[in-house]
């Protein structure tokens, strides 16, 4: 026995080298062993089966994985056609991959990988550094051997995830591995992961049992008869569908629980931002110059395609903001044109159809619709031939300008012969709004201007993620309202943003329940009946100071829409200047 | 004027109307955009001449079968609504082009009220008719003086039913009966005034609830209100069946038009367009390729198709200073003599031109390549002959297609427009579908051969060139020496016949034995030498020879592109845009645009110098359904500080790390506004990832 183990010991050791083919044949292997727990009803084991079956099963899986690779590379080739150089895309795949489940700290790894590479001067040569030849995900398999096993683990994870955990401490314990299974955590232990760590242990044990079961078929056989038969069925290791599903059906999310708040990094108001901005300087401004000329040149042909009956789009990365605004003062000068900002919060299709009918035709008239106005304009453009206008949209994929509705009206507009339309978009899918009979409305020319411009102007409105976008406006709206009120008001309203924020932490507060409420403002002897409150609850109401919730008991909460900062603020400055 | 404001989206601008010219004519954007170009003027003007003689082509394809329903009776049976049923296919944005040419021919020629509703206008009965009835208020306004016009205004808001709206009907033609001259209705006799016609564009998409009570209510009344529906079918006809049950149904008259399916009318296009020497400009097989592809994999629009053409067709004038050449014969010779040096030195350049000098004798070489006017004359007979080789072409081209569109598998093809791309790819004699297409013409059977025959002699009978005269001389022959077999296969037949009768004598097993391996023997020698299959032969070598001889590469030909317009990847560009790929590419390989070395790097990975927003991209791939912004932004900081580094250390670390994060912020902030990302309140400080994939 002693001996046995000895020899399995030594195999143990053997698993750190794997390579990936083994470790599929291993899985695939479990596959086998599991089919053959079926035949056993009719027949003993027959080790010999084993090894071929999954064998076989490999070469299938590979050709299958060999036929989607063709068909990846004929979509590449087309992409490749249309950027004229293949080198440049990594082609479909990665783009329209299903999604893996990923490493929760992949990301730090990445970033330090990323940080690691020295920066390269046009001097130095490439091969100097061995680190920059290589791939991201082959640095990381080359850490240590045990790590490679690991990641390689990861991407198989979602395959073993499903079987319960209770079954995989199963697998490995009646074989009483015990010291091998010791000596591998000691390897694994050197990174230490937090929460997916244990997680990846078991992941590493079942793998592992693979490995000695491969090695050793006589143990394997009576092993794999615990394997569950759920897992047979989804026996395909490139099953992208599976993958899928796998990665979206567990609801919980492996992220770090940290804040922003902890990081004691307050939000930047818009103004801060830009000033902190304007000191970097910037980069590769040459070849962002050479880019702009390069589509600067085209202008003409667009006049040109314009006046033939075509709408153009850019796309691309980077605002076409700029570039458009060159467009219409070098060439749009002598014409009536209307720039039209999609970014601004505001647009909507009424606007730039008043603006067209107010301002360009001068037409003082109410439109009882918007389909009416456009019937209108559309005539009023047919029966002038001479008339003449250009339409530069900024961003047409616009949160305001993307429904249905507008994008017909748009292209109602686009398809007449004398209204010329430029436009940008920048969404990932924007080309999604419009189908066969929006987009032969608007008859486009797509050109592509890459201009890796940034999008100063469009993100200016946006209320973006970490610009604390609602500081100072409210807090000067909110002295400026409480400063025409009463005081017993304005303890009122006190009251409340106290109550507010000694609950702040409570993440189930929806709010001060009105009977409460009347009953500390009777305390501190502000109102004497109920109804003076609600006639005072009225005037903030009134100013969008207070919002009314009703509970699931029906009883009415109260709560100020203003985030907890500007409350504290608010206060502080109050007790200022009282 | 500043076009960002936060109260303000949409900005006017009118020029002074003094400075203001009339109009800025539109070849100046031409001449603009290329400096060097040459006859610039001149080679716009062709452009707008052919553009405007192919869409007068196209146009006649599609009025073509709107005849049909112009004497389309109107018997009115009673309790019978007449309906056409017009099935057209699934390339529904041609639809609209026919549907208005349609109401135009009924408005000119059948009556002045017609209209025509949307599926997505009518989700129920009221607004059904509303639509229906303010339409024909409006119809009517053109006919009648516009007074009334205040009068609808108040009655649009009245909710409309079947009686209003034939009480209306009966007003409006009372009243204008007096006033239409009798000679206009007499072709109408059948109705005392003009019928209502209703189209319904996408009949699909109509609920049929709606449908169904709108076809029996209006039944009712047809006495009052003479209604003619159209349906517009995108699918098949039983659609109206599944529909409308039986009792509905009865209630219509249904006729059936079939328009062309978007394939045949591919065909035509092509035909009258590309497929003939009477327009200069051609395709090349790339782009010929795309545009079909286009075609048949995205949207069956003819109206694309044509969109495709004219693009090319412009980007052709517009690259090619000798596209100055593209127009009919005799007007080429006559620009040539005109041509500049410049011009002379454009053609020189021709790599078709080069080699076709190269093969000539040396002394001829130096004139072509000094001698102005030498070099013009070559042109203009190299020209001719270019011409010359597009007659023939076509004329060839049809007649192979004539025989091989017949043959079991189509080795080349069904459409003629396969035939083309595959003639224009590479020379058809390499090609092994075309070996096979001979073996199997071997093996035709002779009535089929004789009527494709036929058909050839007809497409050579119809052109009048002289050059080809021989052939079609050639393949009467033909056809009279099969028919003379048919006398001579009778007197075989006797032949035959007798030795049968001899075989009929009584032996023994063994002279029978004997006898059958002899006809066997006799069989196999003389299996060839039937006059039928000599001439069969004969028949497939002469069609080898010809196709040898006339269906050469385009691109052997000297000048050749002069009419060829061949670059397909700008026009894919253009009309079948990646965007999703050039964004994707913009973010993970910046060198593939910014040519900076420093941006070099290897697939899939990216320096840590490069734009911000690709740092942030490369990060968040890592990431699955949600990322943390904390964890985000370090790990942005890790990078960029590295990339940092190197700079000079000028700002105190505090500051230098507010600046990172605020490019952290201003880098996020764009890829929400790319879509990769939005917020979410799953978990705090959190946002979520809208793509899957990457590495």
């Amino acid at each position: 026995m002693m001996s046995k183990l000895e020899s399995k010991e030594d195999k143990m050791l053997e698993v750190q080298f794997v390579g990936d083919d083994d470790v599929l044949n291993h899985i695939l292997d479990r596959e086998g062993g599991a089919k053959i727990k079926k035949e056993r009803a009719q027949l003993l084991v027959n080790t010999k089966k084993i090894i071929k079956k999954p064998e076989y099963d490999l070469e299938e899986d590979d050709q299958e994985v060999l036929k989607d690779q063709n068909y990846v590379e004929v979509l590449g080739r087309h992409v490749q056609e249309s950027l004229k150089n293949g080198s440049a895309t990594d082609g479909g795949n990665k783009v329209y991959s299903f999604q893996n489940r990923k490493h929760p700290e992949k990301m730090a790894k990445l970033a330090s990988e990323l940080a690691k590479t020295p920066r390269k001067s046009v001097s130095s040569n490439l091969k100097s550094d061995p680190e920059i030849t290589i791939d991201i995900p082959q640095c990381s398999k080359g850490h240590s051997a045990s790590d490679k096993v690991q990641l390689k683990n990861n991407d198989k994870s979602e395959f073993l995830s499903t079987a319960p955990r209770g079954l995989r401490k199963r697998l490995i314990v009646p074989r009483s591995h015990s010291d091998s299974e010791s000596e591998y955590s000691a390897s694994n232990s050197e990174d230490d992961e937090g929460v997916a760590q244990e997680y990846e242990e078991d992941t590493n044990e079942v793998i592992l049992s693979e490995q000695i079961q491969a090695q050793n078929r006589v143990v394997s056989a009576p092993v794999c008869k615990e394997t569950p038969s759920k897992k047979m069925k989804r026996d395909k290791t490139s099953d992208l569908v599976e993958e899928y599903f796998e990665a979206h059906s567990s609801s919980k999310v492996l992220t770090s629980d940290r804040t922003l708040q902890k990081l004691k990094r307050a939000k930047l108001d818009q103004q801060t931002l830009h000033n902190l901005l304007s000191k970097v300087s910037p980069s590769f401004s040459a070849e962002f110059k050479q880019l702009n000329q390069q589509y600067e040149q085209l202008f003409h042909k667009w006049m040109l395609q314009l006046h033939l009956g075509f709408n153009i789009v850019l796309y691309g990365l980077g605002s076409k903001r700029d570039l458009l605004e060159r467009f219409r003062t070098t060439m749009l000068q002598d014409c009536i044109h209307v720039v039209i900002n999609g970014f601004f919060p505001g647009i909507s299709v009424k606007s730039i159809l008043n603006s067209i009918t107010e301002e360009v035709l001068n037409h003082m008239g109410t439109f009882r619709s918007v389909v009416d106005q456009l019937d209108w304009i559309i005539n009023k453009f047919k029966e002038e031939s001479s008339l003449e206008l250009f339409l530069l949209i900024h961003n047409l994929d616009s949160q305001m300008l993307r429904g249905d509705k507008s994008q017909q009206i748009i292209g109602q507009l686009s398809s007449l012969r004398n209204i010329y339309l430029i436009a940008s978009i920048d969404h990932l899918n924007a080309p999604l709004m419009w189908d066969h009979a929006k987009q032969s409305l608007y008859n486009w020319l797509w050109y592509e201007t890459t201009t890796y411009s940034h999008y100063t102007e469009e993100t200016s409105y946006e209320n973006s993620l970490l610009v604390k976008q609602s500081g100072s406006l409210p807090l000067s709206s909110l002295t400026h309202v409480l400063r025409s009120l009463t005081p017993n008001a304005r303890g009122i309203f006190r009251l409340l943003i106290k109550y507010q924020l000694d609950n702040q932490d409570n993440p189930s507060y929806i709010g001060l329940s009105f009977q409460d409420f009347y009953q500390q403002c009777r305390e501190a002897f502000l109102v004497n009946s109920d109804l003076t409150l609600r006639a005072q609850l009225t005037e903030f109401r009134d100013h969008k100071l207070i919002r009314t919730k009703k509970g699931t008991d029906g009883v009415e909460y109260l709560l100020i829409p203003v985030d907890n900062g500007t409350l504290t603020d608010f206060l502080e400055k109050e007790e200022e200047e009282f | 004027m500043a076009t960002s404001s936060v109260s303000k989206g949409c900005f006017v601008f009118k020029p002074n109307f003094k400075k203001r010219k009339i109009s800025v004519p539109i070849e100046d954007y031409f001449n603009k955009g290329k400096n060097e170009s040459e006859d610039s003027k001149l080679r716009f003007e062709t452009y707008q001449l052919i553009w405007q003689q192919m869409k007068s082509e196209t146009e006649k394809s599609h009025s073509g079968f709107q005849k049909n329903s112009r004497d389309w009776g109107c018997q009115i049976k009673l309790r019978e609504i007449p309906t056409a049923a017009l099935v057209l296919g699934v390339n529904v944005t041609d639809h609209d082009l026919t549907f208005r040419s349609l109401t135009e021919v009924l408005q000119n020629n059948v009556t002045p009220y017609v209209v025509s509703l949307q599926a997505k206008d009518c989700p129920d009965m009221k607004h059904f008719l509303q639509k229906l009835a303010s339409q024909l208020m409006d119809c009517n306004v053109d006919v009648q003086s516009k007074e009334k016009e205040s009068v609808q205004v108040t009655q649009k808001k009245i909710h409309y039913s079947m009686d209003s709206l034939s009480t209306w009907y009966m007003n409006v033609t009372q009243k204008t009966d007096p006033k239409i001259p009798r000679k206009k209705r007499t072709p109408s006799s059948q109705w005392q005034s003009p019928p209502v016609v209703l189209i319904l564009k996408d009949m699909e998409s109509f609920t049929t609830k709606v449908l169904q009570d709108f076809i029996i209510i209006s039944s009712q009344h047809l006495h009052e209100f003479p209604l003619i529906l159209i349906f517009g079918i995108a699918t098949s006809p039983i659609v109206i069946h599944r529909l409308l049950p039986h009792a509905v149904s009865s209630l219509l008259c249904i006729e059936l038009f079939q328009s062309l399916s978007c394939k045949e009318h591919l065909t035509t296009v092509l035909d009258k367009l590309l497929l003939t020497a009477q327009f200069p400009f051609k395709l090349s097989e790339k782009v010929l390729q795309v545009l079909t592809n286009i075609f048949l994999y995205h949207d069956f629009s003819i109206q694309n198709f044509i969109k495709g053409l004219q693009l090319s067709l412009l980007e052709h004038f517009y690259s090619q200073p000798l596209s100055v050449l593209c127009c009919n014969l005799p007007e080429a010779k006559r620009r040539i003599n005109f041509l500049s040096d410049n011009q002379c030195e454009n053609i020189r350049r021709l790599p078709s031109f080069r080699r076709y000098v190269e093969k000539q004798a040396s002394e001829k070489q130096v004139a072509l390549l000094t001698n102005e006017r030498f070099l013009k004359e070559e042109t203009q007979s190299l020209l001719e002959n270019l011409h010359v080789y597009h007659t023939n072409y076509f004329l060839v081209l049809r007649c192979l297609h004539q025989f091989t569109s017949s043959l079991p598998k189509y080795p080349l093809g069904r459409q003629i427009r396969e035939l083309y791309c595959t003639c224009l790819e590479k020379n058809i004699l390499d090609s092994e579908e075309y070996a096979s297409a001979l073996q199997l013409l071997r093996m035709l059977a002779k009535d089929e051969l004789m009527a494709t025959l036929q058909k050839c002699f007809k497409v050579f009978k119809s052109s009048s060139e002289k050059q080809l005269g021989n052939t079609a001389k050639r393949i009467e022959e033909f056809l009279a020496q099969f028919q003379s077999l048919d006398a001579e296969a009778k007197e075989e037949e006797e032949d035959t016949s007798e030795s049968q009768s001899k075989g009929l004598q009584k032996t023994d097993l063994y002279h029978l034995q004997k006898s059958l391996l002899e006809m066997k023997e006799l069989r196999r020698t003389s299996k060839r030498q039937t006059k039928f299959e000599v001439l069969r032969e004969q028949l497939v070598s002469f069609i080898d020879s010809l196709v040898r001889e006339y269906l050469l590469l385009p691109e052997t030909q000297p000048l050749h592109e002069v009419l060829y317009f061949s670059a397909a990847h700008t026009l894919r560009q253009h009309l079948n845009a990646a965007p999703r790929i050039a964004l994707h590419t913009a973010l993970n390989n910046p060198y593939y645009y910014l040519k900076n070395e420093a941006l070099r790097s290897e697939e899939g990975c990216i320096p840590n110098v490069a734009p911000d927003i690709c740092i942030a991209y490369k990060l968040h791939l890592e990431c699955s359904r949600l990322i943390n912004l904390v964890d985000w932004s370090e790990a942005f900081a890790t990078v960029v500080t590295a990339a940092e580094k190197m700079d000079a250390n000028s700002v105190t670390s505090e500051e230098r790390n507010e600046i990172i994060h605020a490019r952290f912020i201003r880098a996020v902030s764009e890829l929400e506004l790319l879509g990769f990302i939005k917020p979410t309140k799953q978990k705090t400080d959190h946002v979520a990832r809208l793509t899957w994939g990457g590495c």
